[in-house]
């Protein structure tokens, strides 16, 4: 599904490279992690996939579906069924949180030739979803993300990634600034959406996140390489031991 | 004070053009204007209060030529049920007008002839003499003594539906000078609205008395031409417990200046203006406001909000006067233009002037960019770029349409917001 085949990137402002040659394949219906020291790249990663300006691929490719997304603006991307969960969700003052995700899934819908969704349709799944991960209609009233605790901003991120569906969700540091509850309550809206035409690459820096959503493949990521890839088992070992380990092993 | 001989040479000029009305109850108001005008002097490049906005057309004695302009779109307010009053080239057109009769109000035309008693003696120039002072307002002077039309209207009630002033632009060399005078009496409701370009060149002042408890509303859209020109002058007196709330949208024009002269004398007053503009190219827009509070526990707020691109200028001069002995002030004052790009410029001058001590008064002004933060995280969701940056520039113009209360004209007002940002998209 996503094919990431030895990835270069730097700063566009400055001279650094930040990704030395990743090489990635998620496939549709599973769940990778990355996992990795601060500093390692994996926001980075997350970011280039998604089409943030400031990067710039000095070499490498990265395919979705077969289509090259580098190239693509990011609405392209999403059209192409690219979704990232933010580490820090954007708050958006004077865009009420629901007209925000009916422009988008519209918007989507439109990209994919798909007729728009009727008012009443989007309202009944909005709410039921909303319901599934404890956002009240107040929440959905409000501005995007403005005054929303960090954990309702979370919240917010998977709900639109459920009114989006997209085929291949990022999820960055998910967990950061979300207690225990909050954190089941995120993780099984993305559980639910877990099927078998969709991947997920879960970036975070604690195994905590990866109890709730459980992965197929864990890598570990370092200095902007992937240095070491394994089953479940590897995120335990990072909890115990901590990266160092792995981290001297792999380079 | 003596004037500089251009300027005093530049107002002769403009007023050999003009012939004052005679007769009737305004005669002698008008003779009054018509020698303040002569004592001020019209505005001239060099004065304070003109620094950024260039008066040279507005006080040329001939109007600039203006193309007439046809944006094919129907009238805005035409979904509201109100009592239309319509003007072309700034003459009342009857035919096109309803019916001068509405529940609640008495309405009539601005005449020169008739008795000389009238209830609108007390008022007209009577609030422009008023907000003269500090500052002088040499175009409002010289409305009130060469207007030649206009409407009166007393609210006695609540007014069965808002009333309408349509201003059609039909002669590309249009020179217009319209007053108008409200009474909103004790306990009365009264909503006007007011639309379209009015004239190549327009010269327009409303005065209006807001009573004890009486509310008026006040919204404006001042025509998509391209090239009109327009000096308008809003002038309020509040009494206590009333409320008074304006809001214009201007989109387009190559010169606009809106002053509002806004006077707060009854205790507990609430008086809000807003306004929300969109400027492409050869557009000038000017805000210039003036609020003072002069009795107990009122509350104002001044919320103006630009988008610029192309060149576009927006200017905002807003003050807050807070006069000894009203306490207990709540001013609120705030002027943002969005630029969309490096060539467009907005020009602020917020000041606050402050005799109370138990006073609370905010000011804010900034310029900025679309947030390149927002438009991401909209375009990751596969918002694109272009319909992301209307949203964002939507949201950035909402505080100021959300003054509007009623939400049926709040959505008209939005709906041509968003049809001028397509257009501007689709362009």
């Amino acid at each position: 599904m996503l094919n990431i085949e030895n990835l270069h990137v730097k700063l566009e402002e400055e001279d650094k490279q930040i990704l030395k040659g990743v090489n990635l394949e998620v496939e549709a219906g599973k769940v990778h992690a990355i996992m990795g020291p601060n500093g390692s790249g994996k926001s980075t990663l997350s970011y280039v996939l998604s089409g943030r300006d400031g990067y710039e691929v000095t070499e490498g490719s990265a395919n979705l579906l077969g289509e090259d997304i580098l190239e693509m603006d990011p609405e392209e991307r999403a059209a192409a069924g690219l979704f990232l969960a933010f580490q820090y969700p954007v708050e958006i003052p004077g865009v009420g949180n629901m007209t925000f995700l009916r422009t988008a899934v519209n918007a989507q819908r439109k990209a994919r030739g798909q007729e728009e969704m009727s008012s009443t349709d989007f309202l009944k799944e909005v709410r039921a979803k909303a319901k599934e991960l404890e956002i009240d209609a107040e929440m959905l009233k409000r501005p995007v993300n403005v005054g929303f605790s960090g954990g309702e901003k979370k919240r917010n991120e998977i709900l639109q990634m459920a009114m989006i569906a997209p085929k291949l969700c990022i999820l960055d540091e998910t967990d950061s600034g979300l207690d225990v509850d909050a954190m089941k309550l995120v993780a099984d809206g993305v559980n639910k959406l877990r099927s078998p035409d969709r991947g997920f690459l879960v970036i975070t820096h604690y195994q905590r996140l990866l109890n709730h959503i459980k992965p197929d493949v864990v890598h570990i990521m370092s200095d902007g390489r992937i240095v070491k890839t394994g089953g479940p088992e590897l995120a335990l070992e990072v909890e115990e031991n901590g990266y160092a380990d792995i981290v001297t092993e792999g380079a | 004070m003596a004037q500089p001989q251009v300027k005093f040479d530049a107002t002769e000029e403009r007023l050999a053009a003009l012939s004052l009305p005679e007769g009737g109850w305004s005669e002698a108001a008008r003779r009054d204007a018509l020698a303040r005008v002569r004592a001020i002097g019209l505005p001239h490049a060099r004065d304070e209060y003109w620094k950024y906005t260039k008066p040279a057309t507005l006080v040329a004695p001939e109007a600039p030529h203006a193309a007439l302009f046809d944006s094919g779109e129907a009238p805005l307010f035409d979904a509201v049920d109100r009592l239309k009053v319509v003007f072309v080239d700034g003459v009342f057109d009857a035919e096109a007008s309803d019916d001068l009769s509405l529940a609640g109000i008495e309405i009539e035309r601005l005449g020169t002839s008739g008795a000389d008693i009238h209830w609108a003696k007390d008022l007209y120039g009577r609030l422009e003499l008023a907000g003269q002072d500090p500052v002088a307002r040499p175009l409002a002077a010289l409305n009130t003594a060469f207007a030649t039309d206009g409407v009166l209207i007393r609210a006695t009630g609540k007014a069965a539906k808002p009333v309408n002033l349509v201003y059609r632009h039909k002669s590309e060399t249009s020179d217009a000078i319209l007053h108008h005078c409200i009474k909103v009496e004790e306990g009365a409701e009264l909503t006007v609205l007011e639309n379209g370009p009015a004239a190549a060149r327009f010269n327009k002042a409303m005065e209006v008395e807001v009573a004890d408890n009486a509310t008026f509303h006040h919204i404006r859209a001042q025509g998509r031409d391209h090239e009109r020109r327009a000096a308008t002058h809003l002038f309020a007196r509040l009494g206590q417990e009333s409320v008074f709330k304006s809001f214009t949208l201007t989109a387009n024009g190559k010169l606009t200046r809106n002053e509002v002269v806004i006077e707060l004398t009854g205790d507990d007053a609430v008086a809000h203006v807003a306004g929300a503009c969109m400027g492409d190219g050869d557009f000038h827009h000017d805000d210039t406001v003036f609020v003072t509070h002069d009795a107990v526990n009122c509350e104002s707020r001044q919320v103006f909000k630009k988008v610029l691109r192309n060149g576009a200028r927006g200017v905002f001069q807003g003050k807050i006067l807070v006069k000894p002995g009203a306490q207990q002030t709540d001013g609120y004052q705030i002027s943002q233009s969005l630029l969309l790009d490096e060539d467009s410029e907005f020009d602020a001058k917020p000041e606050l002037e402050i005799y109370a001590d138990d006073v609370a008064c905010s000011h804010g002004s900034t310029s900025g960019a679309i947030d390149e933060e927002a438009l991401f995280y909209l375009r990751s969701r596969g918002v694109p770029v272009g319909h992301a940056e209307d949203l964002l520039t939507l949201a950035f113009l909402a505080e100021a349409v959300l003054e509007i209360e009623d939400h049926d004209l709040q959505d008209e007002i939005n709906g041509r917001i968003e049809a001028w940002l397509l257009r501007r998209r689709a362009a």
